[in-house]
């Protein structure tokens, strides 16, 4: 049987000659990115600007702007909709209720639900939640600082392991994927709440695990190769890698496109974002950590005095036994 | 490297024989574990509610009324301690600011005062030996007593476990609902009621403090100067329920909810309405025939959570310790009033935060989907990786296959909870997983291309790949790791799979496939291989 092989034997395709062109390409993007995060914002879910968001089925897809009319009739302030999955399935959000009642937001999304329902026929609750502002700022902050301190132990941990160079790489690297992922956000206007949170911890996850292989085999090729100069170490590091990168990537892909497919539409953003994660941190692991060694001085033989403490070190003295 | 003696591979064999067995419960629902008989292990997961249904409401202790019950508590404790003793004089004592505060009229009592505040503000909070109290003397003899950070900190505490306790006696009240109720962080309490899907009945029942009091209405006040506020000291105003205006009673609880040993709901038995009735213990029983002998023809106010709930006429004295409560109640209402007043007053006065209710078939649909989608991801991995790696390709894919079972049992023996963003993190370390695999197969291939022999490119393949993979992975953990100790929820959930799954990847890339390979090495002696 002929295997299946994407990437043929031997490839050297000369990623770093085009670095500085694709320099300017992540620069463009990431301010691309800032941009839209800032002018256009991300739509935010009730998790982290507090309020009410009730989720509604309906037998058949509704006209919105009737939701909308229905809705605002009740009084409760600017209500936003977002239709998901089948367009059946419709998000009502509503800002808090001004009254501090015990259960005025019990009152609302009982209101709420019995106007849609007796306007729509057949239209069933399928969710609901409240958040507070004081818990929602909790919840920006905790997620905010679990990734910037996660990114800044990764770094400390490169750094302290390995060269310098590694540790700011790797960081930078990550933070362009999370800045990415953001942009992302800001353009598709996908509700951004916590379950995405958890999307952009598994961008940043994969993007780690990508360029610690990446970064391996360069170190690797630095002791292997100490005249070689570095672009064409890491040319050389990245196209050995390249079957792996392709295989790993496609692999993954496959399967989050059977979620995107029919996943169902909670894990919809959720799929999209770690699909273009897998993208973005893919091309940051060639494009931003790698040639950023090469604008940060790391040369082959660069402090060579560095013990080799790597893990799997010792095992080099096993001989090996023909079996 | 590809050595393996005979006791390793029954050690790897058998451990994951046990990890695969216990990871069986979690795919039977709990109707049909509960089945199972007794001595059968059944680790399971337990589906979130965003998978599952049910209603998650957050709530969180009104820490300031804390402050101000513990104040009050010492204004009565100086009261009672000063006037035991007849040599110490005191002026009033106020409370005001935070601080508890009152005049010693005569200066050299001063230090005779504060050997008896010593003694009654306690040696120390819990386990530091912090004190409770900052006590201060001011303008030579005004004292001030300040509760400090670790006194307030320890009521709170106490406070709050004690709600936590009250909670969950309320919900389970309720009937057969399976609440999770804990404690987060300084003040607050996580209710997780599966299947719930109306949580307006809970959040009724949690907002109730259930402050019982019977007060007798001051009659001397007249409408007038309950309407201006004007009523003496010794007296207050306070509202009826749903709109019924005011009354005047006598600050002073005859009767208060610590007094009670039962309430419940029934009916009464002339009008067919729905009432509560209470039944008060030993010394309940005694005061409240005292009480209501003396005071016979008079109105007696009952009161909850400084709401009159009625105040009807005392007709006659009341000697079994027996007392209803009728005011306009549906049965619902009643059954409420009377689980808030069973269960205990709250100590700390509770706010819903945050609530999310997900219906039961969006949960079910939502793991239906993520069943389809997971089979069908499954299938696509598995069929890519033999077209690629062939025989190592199976292994491969039995190691990714081992490695969920691996995740699930540990998850189930940790009782841990699957969200969300947990699958999240699932999909991400089977991602790391197929990498790992990944990892060596093409470090194998390559060896190979070096012209290596068999056994060495194996070899060399498997001790490189490693390498790679104990770096990645060891990376990994660390920002998994920062992910568990400072995130919340959602964070939390994704972090523990996180690192479960980061050990078992490693294991089941590394050394299963590795063993699985060896095998297959030592029996066919291959000299070439499709890779």
């Amino acid at each position: 049987m002929r295997l299946l092989k994407i990437v043929p034997d031997n490839t050297n395709i000369g990623f770093v000659r085009i670095r500085h062109i694709a320099f300017a390409l992540t620069a463009l993007l990431t301010v691309a990115a800032l941009a839209l995060v800032f002018a256009r914002g991300l739509n935010m879910g009730v998790d982290f600007v507090g309020g009410v968001s009730i989720e509604e089925k309906f037998a058949s897809p509704p006209p919105l702007d009737e939701v909308r009319s229905t809705i605002n009739g009740l009084g409760f302030g600017e209500t936003t909709l977002q239709q998901l999955g089948s367009n059946n399935t419709v998000t009502v959000r509503l800002p808090l209720p001004e009254s501090t009642e015990k259960d005025a937001v019990n009152k609302m999304v009982e209101t709420v639900k019995a106007a849609l329902a007796a306007k729509f026929p057949g239209a069933t609750f399928s969710n609901y939640s409240t958040v507070s502002g004081k818990v929602s700022d909790e919840l920006i902050f905790n997620g905010v600082l679990a990734v910037f301190l996660a990114i800044i132990g990764i770094a400390i941990f490169s750094w302290l392991r390995y060269e310098w160079q590694f540790g700011i790489s790797t960081a930078v690297a990550i933070i362009h994927d999370v800045l990415m992922a953001l942009g992302f956000f800001a353009l598709t206007q996908f509700v951004f709440d916590l379950n995405i949170v958890a999307a952009v911890l598994t961008i940043i996850g994969y993007s780690i695990n990508d360029k610690m292989v990446i970064d391996d085999r360069i170190r690797e090729n630095m002791r292997k190769y100490r005249k070689m100069g570095m672009s064409e170490l890491i040319d050389l590091s990245v196209n050995e890698t390249l079957p792996r990168t392709v295989m790993t990537s496609v692999t993954i892909m496959l399967a989050l496109a059977a979620l995107l497919i029919w996943g169902g539409h909670v894990l919809r953003g959720f799929t999209a974002a770690m699909m273009l994660g897998i993208v973005v941190g893919t091309y940051s692991s060639i494009y931003v950590s790698s040639s950023l060694l090469i604008t940060l001085g790391l040369k082959p033989g660069f402090r060579e005095d560095k013990p080799d403490r790597s893990v799997a070190a010792g095992a080099e003295r096993v001989g090996p036994r023909e079996g | 490297m590809l050595d393996f003696p005979r006791w390793k591979r029954l050690t790897i064999f058998i451990g994951i024989g046990i990890m695969i067995a216990l990871s069986i419960p979690s795919f039977f629902p709990q109707h049909m574990r509960d089945q199972w008989p007794r001595w059968v292990p059944k680790p399971a997961i337990n589906l979130g509610l965003d998978l599952a249904g049910g209603s998650y409401l957050l709530l969180e202790g009104d820490t300031s009324g804390v402050a101000g019950a513990k104040l009050e508590q010492m204004k009565e404790q100086v009261r009672g301690e000063m006037r035991r003793d007849p040599r110490i004089d005191i002026g009033d004592i106020s409370v005001q600011g935070g601080k508890v505060g009152f005049m010693v009229r005569d200066p050299s009592k001063v230090d005779a005062a504060r050997e008896k505040l010593l003694a009654i503000t306690g040696s120390g909070a819990g386990t530091t030996g912090q004190r409770e109290w900052d006590i201060a003397v001011v303008d030579t003899s005004r004292f001030q007593l300040t509760p400090t950070e670790a006194g307030l900190n320890l009521k709170v505490d106490e406070a709050m476990n004690d709600a936590r306790e009250i909670v969950d006696k309320r919900i389970n009240a309720l009937g057969t609902l399976e609440p999770t109720v804990i404690r987060e962080g300084g003040s607050r309490i996580v209710v997780q009621v599966p299947g719930l899907q109306d949580p307006s009945a809970l959040k009724k029942l949690l907002g109730k403090t259930a402050k019982l009091e019977f007060k007798l209405v001051d009659t001397s006040v007249t409408p007038q100067a309950i309407a201006t506020g004007q009523v003496p000291p010794g007296s207050q105003v306070l509202p009826y329920q749903e709109g019924g205006g005011q009354i005047a009673v006598f600050r002073t609880a005859m009767i208060t909810g610590d007094m009670l040993v039962d309430a419940k709901q029934d009916y009464d038995p002339q009008t067919g309405q729905p009432r509560v009735t209470l039944q008060l213990n030993g010394a309940g029983s005694k005061r409240f025939a005292k009480v209501t002998q003396e005071n016979s023809g008079k109105p007696f106010a009952i009161i909850v959570d400084n709401t009159v709930i009625s105040a009807p006429n005392i007709n006659e004295p009341i000697l079994g310790g027996s007392a209803t409560i009728s005011g306009g109640f549906t049965v619902e209402s009643a059954n409420e009033l009377a689980i808030a007043l069973r269960s205990g007053k709250l100590p700390i006065e509770l706010k819903v935060v945050s609530e999310n209710t997900v219906s039961p078939e969006l949960g079910a649909d939502s793991i239906k989907a993520g069943i389809t989608a997971s089979i069908i991801a499954i299938v696509a991995v598995i069929a890519f990786m033999i077209l690629t790696y062939g025989r190592f390709g199976i292994y491969a894919t039995l190691a990714v296959t081992i490695n969920v079972l691996i995740i699930l049992a540990v998850m189930g023996m940790l009782n841990a909870t699957l969200t969300l963003p947990g699958i999240a993190g699932f999909v991400l370390t089977i991602g790391t997983a197929v990498d790992a695999n990944v990892l060596i197969n093409e470090r194998i291939r390559e060896e190979r291309r070096r012209g290596r022999s068999v056994t060495q490119a194996i070899e060399f393949g498997y001790k490189e790949a490693s390498r790679t993979i104990f770096e990645a992975n060891v990376t990994h953990a660390i920002a998994g790791l920062i992910m568990l100790i400072l995130g919340s929820g959602p964070i939390r959930g994704f972090a523990v799979v996180l690192l479960i799954g980061i050990a078992s990847s490693v294991f089941t890339a590394v050394v299963f496939t590795r063993m699985m390979v060896s095998i297959w090495v030592r029996r066919n002696r291959p000299t070439e291989i499709h890779i």
